[in-house]
Formats: C-alpha cells, sequence, structure tokens
C-alpha cells in the first residue's frame, strides 16, 4: 500500500478462483505500478457485492457476466447502473452430477468423454426412465440465477431435447457447499466453477460429465462490474486499473506463474485452498471420476483469447438467455439497456496506449469460428476463438429477435 | 405497542447474536420471533411460519439462495422483497454497515418495517462492539503476558530491576515509535532464538 498513490480504488470479491486477475493485480503489484491503492474485500454473496456496489462500499468488484446486466434491467433489489469494461476470463465450469445419477447416464449410453451431446442424451433418457417409474424430478444447482452456470446449464439441457424448468428442479447454492449437498443427497447434480467439481471427484462423490468449454467454446464467465457514477467521475482511474488488469491477466496466463499464482490465491484472506486442488483450473487437466482423466482445449483462459475484451455479443448472449428463461421481458428499451452494459469503448481507450492487440469489432458473431482464428486488429497479431456452441447454433447479434424467436419455437414443439 | 404483532423470522448462525436480536425484538413487543441458524430446509420452515419481515446477517453465504427463493412464487406463499427505503439511502446504509439485512411481504407499510430493522442494526452494532471489546480485552491479557516475560528475561540476562526492565521496554517502544507488547515480542522471540535456557 503506498500511501501517495494517485488513485484510491476499493474492489470486492468471492473467493473463487477466477477473482485471480483482479487479486493478482493487487497482490503482485500490477495496480501499484499503475499509481493505483487497490483495496480489496472478500465477499460471502453476490447479494453482499450488489449491495455494496449499490451504497458506493465499492467502486467496482468480481461479479457473474450477467450480473451488472440484471442489476440494470431492475431485476435486482438495490440495484446500481453497473457497466462493464474488463472480462477476467472465458471457461472454467463444470457440470457435476452424483454417482448414482452417473450409474443411470451410463446405463443409457454416456461415456466419460466430457462430450455434451452424448451426456445430454444419456440424461434425457434417465430422466424419461424416472419421469415413467413416477420419481421424483432431478435437482440440480447453479450459484446464482442470473449466472452463466444457470444459462449454460440451461442451455445444454434444452438442446438436449430437456427442458429444464419442467423436468428438472434448478435451485441456488453457494459454490463452497455444492459437493457437500451432492454428498448428502439434497441435490444430483450442479454447475459451478472450479475447484468445487474437482472436489466432488476427489471425495468420490461425483462424476464430471461436461464442462463450460465444451457446451460453448471461448465463452464468457465472470467480469468487472463497475459503478458506473464512479467511472464517469474517475475516467482516470478506471483507465489506469484496466491496464493493470491487463498486465495481471497476461501474468495469469503464463504457465511460468501457476506455481505463484496458485500460492497467493492458497491465502486465507483469498481462497484459501491449498495449491494443489487449484490445478486442475490452471492446467485444463481433469479427473472426472471413476479413474477417468481428459485435457481439456481452453478450460480456462483468464487472458488469451482476447479474453478480457467485454464483447457486446457476450452480453447480448445473456440478455437472450434472461429473455429465454422468463426473467426479463424482450422489449426494445431492455435490449438498449443490455447493449449498453458491456462497454470495449473504456476497454479500447485504456489499452490503446500500451500498443497491445485489440479487437477492432465491440461484438462478434457466436459460433461463427469453428478454429482459432487471427483476425484482424490494432496492434499486434490476436487470435480468436473457436466460439462453438456445442449444437452447431450461431448466435448473431444482429440478429436478435429471430434467435429469440427460434428458441421460444423450439420449446413450444417440444 | 405494537398494534397487530408482526411475524418476524431471524436468520443468523451466530446464535448469540441471534438472541441479542431476539431479546430486543420482544422488549419491543414483538411476540411472534422465530430464530433459525441452520437453512436447511427453510423453504418449509417459511411457509409453516409466514414471516412478515426476515431479518438475515450478511454474512451467511446462503443470501443468494434465499433471495431467488423469495422470488419464486411456488416456493413461498406470499411475494417476499427487499426492504429498501429508497427515500432513506442512510438506513440502508446504516445496516449494510451494521451487517444486516432485511426482507418483507409484499405491501407491508414502511414505517411498519422501519422499526425492527432499526432494531436489528443498532443491537448488530452493539454485538459487534462486545465481540471487538472482548477482543481486545484478550490482546491486552496476552500482550501483558508477554511483557513480563520479556521484563524476566532482561532482568535476568542485565541484572536489572523490575521498573528499570520495564522503562527499558517502554522507552525502546517510544524511540522506535512501536507498541510495547510488539517490543516484548520480539525480545522474548530472539531470547528463544538465542538460547532457550535463558527463557526458563
Amino acid at each position: 500500500m503506498s500511501m501517495g498513490a494517485e488513485h484510491q480504488i476499493t474492489a470486492g470479491f468471492m473467493p473463487l478462483f477466477d477473482s485471480a486477475v483482479l487479486v493478482a493485480a493487487g497482490e503482485l503489484g500490477f495496480a501499484a505500478r499503475e499509481g493505483i491503492d487497490l483495496t480489496l474485500h472478500r465477499e460471502t454473496s453476490w447479494a453482499n457485492i450488489r449491495d455494496r456496489i449499490a451504497i458506493g462500499h465499492f467502486h467496482l468488484a468480481h461479479m457473474l457476466g450477467p450480473m451488472p446486466l440484471a442489476c440494470n434491467l431492475g431485476l435486482t433489489p438495490l440495484a446500481s447502473e453497473t457497466i462493464v469494461p474488463f472480462s477476467l476470463g472465458l471457461g472454467g465450469n463444470c457440470v457435476t452430477i452424483s454417482n448414482a445419477v452417473w450409474a443411470g447416464m451410463t446405463a443409457h449410453g454416456a461415456a466419460p468423454d466430457l462430450d455434451p451431446a452424448r451426456a445430454g442424451a444419456a440424461l434425457g433418457a434417465l430422466i424419461r426412465e424416472r419421469a415413467a417409474a413416477g420419481h421424483d424430478p432431478l435437482r440440480f444447482a447453479v450459484v446464482h440465477p442470473h449466472s452463466g452456470h444457470n444459462y449454460e446449464l440451461r442451455y445444454w439441457l434444452a438442446a438436449c431435447g430437456i427442458d429444464p424448468t419442467l423436468e428438472i428442479e434448478i435451485v441456488i447454492v453457494p459454490p463452497p457447499f455444492m459437493a457437500d449437498a451432492l454428498a448428502t443427497g439434497r441435490i444430483d447434480g450442479y454447475c459451478v466453477g472450479e475447484p468445487w467439481n474437482s472436489a466432488a471427484v476427489a471425495a468420490g462423490t461425483g462424476h464430471i460429465v461436461t464442462v463450460k468449454a465444451q457446451i460453448w467454446r471461448n465463452s464468457p464467465e465472470k467480469v468487472i462490474g463497475v459503478r458506473k457514477a464512479w467511472a464517469e467521475q474517475s475516467p482516470e482511474a478506471l483507465a489506469a486499473l484496466l491496464r493493470a488488469l491487463h498486465h495481471s491477466a497476461r501474468w495469469c496466463q503464463d504457465p511460468a506463474n501457476h506455481g505463484e499464482l496458485a500460492n497467493v490465491m492458497a491465502q486465507p484472506g483469498f481462497l484459501g485452498l491449498p495449491p494443489a486442488v487449484q490445478m486442475p483450473i490452471l492446467t485444463g487437466h481433469l479427473r472426472l471420476g471413476g479413474g477417468a482423466e481428459l485435457d481439456i482445449d481452453d478450460f480456462f483462459l483468464p487472458f488469451d483469447k482476447a479474453a478480457n475484451f467485454p464483447w457486446k455479443s457476450h452480453a447480448l448472449w445473456f440478455y437472450t438467455q434472461m429473455v429465454r428463461w422468463g426473467h426479463v421481458a424482450h422489449t426494445p428499451e431492455n435490449l438498449a439497456i443490455a447493449r449498453d452494459c458491456y462497454r470495449p469503448d473504456l476497454y479500447r481507450s485504456a489499452l490503446k496506449p500500451l500498443g497491445v492487440a485489440l479487437p477492432g469489432a465491440n461484438s462478434k458473431v457466436e459460433g461463427a469460428l469453428r478454429v482459432a482464428t487471427a483476425v484482424g486488429a490494432t496492434g499486434a497479431g490476436l487470435v480468436l476463438g473457436p466460439d462453438g456452441f456445442f449444437d452447431g447454433q450461431i448466435f448473431d447479434p444482429d440478429e436478435i429477435d429471430a434467435y429469440i424467436a427460434a428458441q421460444k419455437s423450439a420449446r413450444a414443439e417440444a | 405497542m405494537v398494534r397487530s404483532s408482526l411475524a418476524v423470522l431471524v436468520i443468523d448462525e451466530n446464535r448469540i447474536r441471534a438472541s441479542i436480536i431476539e431479546a430486543g425484538l420482544r422488549e419491543a413487543g414483538h411476540e411472534r420471533v422465530t430464530v433459525i441458524h441452520d437453512v436447511t430446509g427453510i423453504a418449509r420452515r417459511i411457509a409453516e411460519i409466514e414471516p412478515d419481515v426476515i431479518v438475515i446477517d450478511l454474512e451467511n453465504p446462503n443470501r443468494d439462495m434465499l433471495e431467488n427463493m423469495f422470488q419464486l412464487s411456488r416456493a413461498v406463499k406470499r411475494p417476499i422483497a427487499m426492504f429498501v427505503d429508497r427515500s432513506d439511502q442512510a438506513s440502508i446504509e446504516a445496516a449494510v454497515d451494521a451487517g444486516v439485512s432485511a426482507y418483507v411481504v409484499d405491501g407491508l407499510r414502511q414505517e411498519r418495517v422501519k422499526p425492527i430493522l432499526d432494531m436489528a442494526v443498532s443491537r448488530f452494532n452493539a454485538f459487534s462492539r462486545m465481540a471487538r471489546e472482548l477482543e481486545e480485552a484478550r490482546s491486552e491479557l496476552e500482550s501483558r503476558k508477554v511483557i513480563d516475560r520479556a521484563k524476566g528475561i532482561l532482568m535476568k540476562s542485565r541484572g536489572l530491576t523490575e521498573e528499570a526492565a520495564y522503562t527499558l521496554l517502554r522507552k525502546t517502544a517510544m524511540n522506535q515509535n512501536r507498541k510495547i507488547g510488539d517490543i516484548a515480542q520480539s525480545l522474548v522471540t530472539a531470547a528463544g532464538l538465542l538460547g532457550p535456557a535463558e527463557d526458563e
């Protein structure tokens, strides 16, 4: 903490691994080098983060990607206008199920290969078998209604012909309690970030059946949510912070630093878990349960593939899923709010002086890149994608009405 | 004092703090107060109790689960919303500062809920103050023990009287702009490293 720092910034975070870029910015001096005295506050719920942003305790915070949209769309109490000038990474989540459900799925052709289509087909068959036998619906947990976890779990199930609102139950459980809730049978499966999937596998109480990185390659997860009023009052402080986060993210991505990063995150004030349990997210090497192991491409990216760029198409995809599951009505006003929430312009103007690769567009057609592709960008070369959905669907942010309508009619026909 | 009594549910994993709040609510004339420490099976409890006001501590990691439950009409009979008095930003800040939040059933008038939230805030603050004082007293005691040991080391190794040993510790602390307890701790640690026999 330097007394003479030019900018004082207070930020909140949840003890999850994907707060690493923000934590490392403070702990490894990237913030200080930009003249920022960064104070980090560990929180216990996303509701607390939302409340403290709203009353001005925090200037910004580690947030679930759809959370700032939910705030701006008035879906939460104590909402305050929140913008997203930086993304904290791509991927990182898994879907984990109980041993009993896995046994049922393997009887219907599931294999330990993480293939979302195959796992979904087996789960669908099991769900119909259970329904025919008069069993209660399976209960899945996610961390928050307005989360990437909730929307990707629902997307995966729906694409496999399972109606997530009628054929299963979805409840909210805080991440650290997931593995325990699964072990005691209070839930049958969950979608959460690491290390809470590997935790159930290590305990012998769960199987990882698929991962975010395969449901939607290189898809958005956590972001930096900034109180808009503060961003407008303090543009220089925000730009300095975005540069610090950029340097921090680059450092976090480098495998040479993974050991040190895991040690920083292991401190009780941050994640507070041993470095060894953080390795799966850093290496992408997962144990799936029952002795199976797999290396997953692009499992979690804190920096590569323009991971920090706040694509408007990411925000708009979250918006379409909020509409799809009845969280918000699709109106021109709401769409405009969703369109204005993520701020690539602020990212670009803050990082321009560094001469780094910056995407030229604010949005991309999600699912269009089948392979990693070098794209036109200012500065040095930039590689994006692949960014495909597992079911081969394309999300074109210029065709939102059609996308929403297609998902609605697919459900009506089912 | 209270017209028709409101049903209040207090959710707090800290049993001592929960009982302090419960006592406060009862003193204020609220007869129907229920305290829950563990949120397992809370949907059923809420259906049974039908609370008008729910008070919850902000340390509770289950807040996201509860808020989601309150928003699903099939989980609770009556819609429950966060108590947000838009005209009174200061009271929201006071609640968050104190570490407490309140949810109320739809349609309940602000002026009936505000005294309950104010009560919870003041009791939360009183509890924090008490916990802080307890911690200070404990660390005071610890530091007094360390100072006694440091004095003993100085008396033995430099042949000082107890008073002279204490004066030396205090002077060193003043010169270095540190607490006397910290200086004593350094001395005890150093003595332990240099010769364990010295300490005994």
